[in-house]
């Protein structure tokens, strides 16, 4: 089983104070000498790093989601072609040209996974947990995704069937979770703010009412 | 390849752990790596099928001994030693020993970040008509390429139901094979869980790939 599945630095901190682990040795001789070569200005690194810490992530998925939830006329689009549903809204000009929305049921539950790497709908998700990354979930959630969900503390009935979507092309998948009872009348703002990261991905509920700020 | 990337079924890999408020980069190299890649991109040196075929060549020993932004790197050094972009001497330094090599495209500026990050568009007019349509029976071909491809082998032999129809797209195995984008109809194929894992499958499971039409026969 393999021992570093996850994206922790595990070299050189600590002991040896502020000396380069290995692996930061390794990626600054490959970024200096891409640099001083010119195939690479450290200017724009710091605007990708920067783009993904700051501004792409889970809250543009969930400003669809709760779209979705107040607006039927929008709800119909995004589940039709959700890549021009969120540029057409505004919710982000770029989603990405192969967005696809699939929608919670009682009796149907979707999940979404990349058995072959890691395929996930940056533009509207950010970058994916390293859960979604793991060996551990990519063999796993095509073939006993009941068991991964319980382990989420999602145990569904054997009743609801469930939908497991295999991102083994360029096409995106953004679950759109089921609305949760009692928030009538809560505008799309306030809807959003109860939209996880999993729920959107299938792994995870959308948060109680009571959770709401 | 039938390499390890192609994880889809495997047991033995435990339990799924999460952590919670986990930060995007858990160190600042990682963010560094996934950037450095990003921006590349604009040499046209390679593309997003190249660069995944290019993780999949890493030896299953260092790809299930490495965290994902570690594959990365090591997939960003190969690359780039093998496309001559860098010199392993150069590695070892850390430093350039001369001036850069003309490339396909050029190094993306501050500027370029933002189109940069706008996700690619795979779509292409379609050369022919549609082979299957929704509801028609499939079997995904037993193939088993040495070079990239996009079809798993868990649903290699088995029948499913065309569910969707994506239009033409990129062919990733053609890409990587071949440099030609060789556009083909993608298609999402359901196959029933007990198709694919027999008595072990879960109850009311449904699994879906998105497969080219080369992946498919009439069933």
């Amino acid at each position: 089983m393999p021992k570093h599945d996850h994206d922790h630095d595990h070299d050189g901190h600590g002991a040896h104070g502020s000396a380069l682990s290995a692996v930061e040795a390794r990626v600054r001789a490959l970024e200096t000498v891409l640099t001083e070569k010119g195939y690479v200005d450290p200017a724009s690194l710091d605007r990708i790093v920067e783009a993904y810490e700051t501004r792409v992530g889970p809250h543009i998925g969930a400003a669809a989601v709760a779209r979705a939830w107040v607006d039927p006329v929008f709800r119909a689009a995004l589940l039709a072609d959700a890549s021009a549903a969120i540029a057409d809204a505004g919710i982000a000009s770029h989603p990405g040209d192969h967005l696809i929305a699939v929608e919670n049921t009682p009796s149907l539950h979707n999940i979404v996974v990349c058995t072959l790497c890691s395929c996930y709908p940056w533009a509207v998700l950010g970058l994916p947990p390293v859960w979604y990354k793991s060996f551990a979930y990519r063999a796993r959630a095509v073939k006993e995704p009941r068991r991964v969900l319980a382990e989420f503390g999602l145990t569904l009935p054997e009743t609801t069937q469930i939908r497991v979507w295999d991102s083994t092309a360029e096409t995106r998948y953004l679950v759109l979770p089921m609305r949760p009872a009692a928030t009538e009348g809560w505008d799309a703002d306030r809807l959003a703010t109860l939209v996880t990261r999993d729920s959107m991905v299938g792994t995870g509920q959308v948060l109680p009412p009571a959770a709401a700020p | 390849m039938n390499g390890v990337h192609d994880m889809g079924g495997m047991d033995g890999f435990g339990a799924v752990e999460r952590a919670p408020n986990e930060p995007v980069f858990h160190a600042r190299w990682e963010g560094r790596v996934m950037a450095l890649h990003r921006a590349l991109g604009g040499l046209q040196e390679w593309n997003i099928d190249i660069g995944r075929y290019w993780i999949e060549l890493l030896s299953p020993d260092l790809y299930l001994a490495s965290s994902y932004y570690a594959r990365w790197l090591a997939r960003l050094e190969n690359l780039s030693l093998a496309r001559d972009l860098v010199g392993q001497a150069e590695l070892v330094a850390g430093h350039a020993n001369g001036p850069g090599r003309p490339v396909t495209g050029r190094a993306l500026t501050e500027a370029d970040v933002g189109g940069a990050l706008i996700p690619g568009s795979f779509g292409r007019p379609a050369p022919a008509p549609a082979r299957f349509a929704i509801g028609d029976r499939v079997r995904a071909r037993n193939i088993h390429p040495r070079t990239h491809t996009r079809l798993p082998r868990y649903v290699r032999g088995h029948v499913g139901l065309i569910e969707r129809l994506h239009g033409c797209h990129v062919f990733p195995d053609a890409v990587v094979a071949s440099g030609a984008e060789d556009p083909q109809w993608l298609y999402t194929v359901t196959f029933e869980g007990a198709t694919l894992w027999g008595p072990d499958s879960e109850p009311g499971l449904r699994i879906s790939v998105d497969a080219f039409e080369p992946y498919l026969d009439a069933a």
